[in-house]
């Protein structure tokens, strides 16, 4: 691990270790935030937020916090983060706050924020868990905004609320009911091993 | 009640239709015993914190205004809670904590169980509907759960491409079981 460059640390959460579909962790908002680009990439920005942050608190303390404790600790610092993106979205993007709804505070629990606060920052040094952080969040965000991309063109005809097909075009709304997030995610994901086995 | 029970357990079921949980769902869902495992930890851990989130929230956080560390709050809540079951657990019924065994401390990552302790404040509910919500959440857990170990104890069987086993197929499962549950959406 302590052999790779920095950028190989951002580039990793790009393609190699992809959240959620090469760790297959977080997959609540990936499923559930996707049914318009615009909810995706909002998410996904919260997300990256609350991970960078967590990642440089986790990696500072990474010496004071008893190893015994240590996830109560991580919690008490995602959650903390949390709360002000929660604030924060609360007063200025008012709409997004709403169609995100209640994960927002789901971020909390999101496996994402723990797994690399537990597996990486704690571990690491400042620096690496910055580029660590960064990367898995656009990694992330990246992820939703394909997989709302492709359930907003399919279910509504629209990307990013622009009128697509036209008025003949008859949407195909299993796209974006509950089941289509599941099989959507399960397709891109063979995809995805299809093309990294090369 | 009878609505919001079988509503929460059928037609806005936690895992197919709000898609909380999705993790240990995935992941626990290999094998039965694991699966059995999983759902009763959870029906277990969320009836008691659906209980006490509830009753921190209208009588700690609204009487000194403090609605908006409530994220803060539930979590740690969770956490103490599910580490003081654990504890309780050991102690006093072994054969049961045998049975739980390492899901008890993944609870305090599980999205449903969080979810539902928000949903509870955000729909307002009253302490018998919130009794009865923080009940029939995980039980729509537990039975999709349990139905879904079911047919991926199925597909090991099958023939499945390589570059869609295990996880992909599996999501892909899910969506078809989650199409079945939407069929539920007429009852109530």
């Amino acid at each position: 691990m302590s052999e790779t460059s920095l950028v190989q640390e951002l580039t990793k959460g790009l393609w190699e270790e992809i959240p959620p579909f090469r760790l297959v962790l977080g997959l609540c908002p990936t499923l559930a935030v996707t049914k318009a680009v615009d909810t995706g990439f909002g998410m996904g920005l919260a997300l990256t937020f609350v991970l960078v942050c967590s990642n440089i608190l986790v990696s500072l303390g990474r010496k004071v916090i008893p190893p015994k404790v240590r996830v109560p600790c991580f919690i008490i610092i995602i959650a903390t983060f949390v709360v002000i993106v929660e604030l924060v979205m609360q007063a200025y993007t008012y709409s997004l706050f709403l169609r995100l709804g209640i994960f927002i505070p789901l971020i909390v629990v999101n496996c994402i924020v723990l797994g690399r606060a537990e597996a990486f920052a704690y571990k690491q040094g400042l620096g690496r868990s910055i580029f660590d952080g960064l990367g898995m969040g656009i990694g992330f965000t990246l992820s939703l905004s394909v997989l709302g991309s492709i359930r907003e063109i399919f279910g509504a005809g629209t990307w990013a609320g622009m009128e697509l097909f036209g008025a003949s075009f008859q949407p195909f709304t299993f796209m974006v009911e509950a089941p289509g997030a599941f099989v959507c995610l399960g397709l891109m994901l063979g995809v995805m091993n299809l093309a990294g086995k090369k | 009640m009878l609505e919001l029970a079988i509503g929460a357990v059928l037609v806005n079921n936690i895992l197919l239709i709000q898609y909380l949980g999705n993790c240990p769902f995935l992941g626990t869902s290999k094998k039965m015993d694991t699966a059995v495992g999983m759902a009763m930890a959870v029906v277990f851990v969320l009836a008691m914190a659906g209980i006490v989130t509830w009753i921190i929230y209208y009588v700690l956080l609204v009487p000194f205004g403090l609605e908006y560390i409530r994220t803060l709050a539930f979590i740690l809540v969770i956490a103490a809670l599910v580490q003081f079951v654990e504890l309780f657990l050991k102690k006093s019924i072994p054969a049961l904590y045998a049975g739980l065994g390492i899901f008890l401390p993944l609870i305090t990552t599980n999205c449903a169980v969080f979810g539902v302790c928000i949903i509870n404040i955000d729909e307002e509910f009253v302490f018998l509907k919130m009794l009865v919500s923080s009940i029939a959440y995980p039980v729509g857990f537990g039975l999709a759960l349990i139905l879904f170990a079911g047919l991926r104890e199925r597909l090991i069987i099958g023939r499945v491409p390589t570059p869609m086993q295990d996880t992909a197929i599996g999501l892909v499962t899910a969506g078809f079981m989650s199409l079945s549950f939407l069929g539920f959406k007429g009852m109530i």
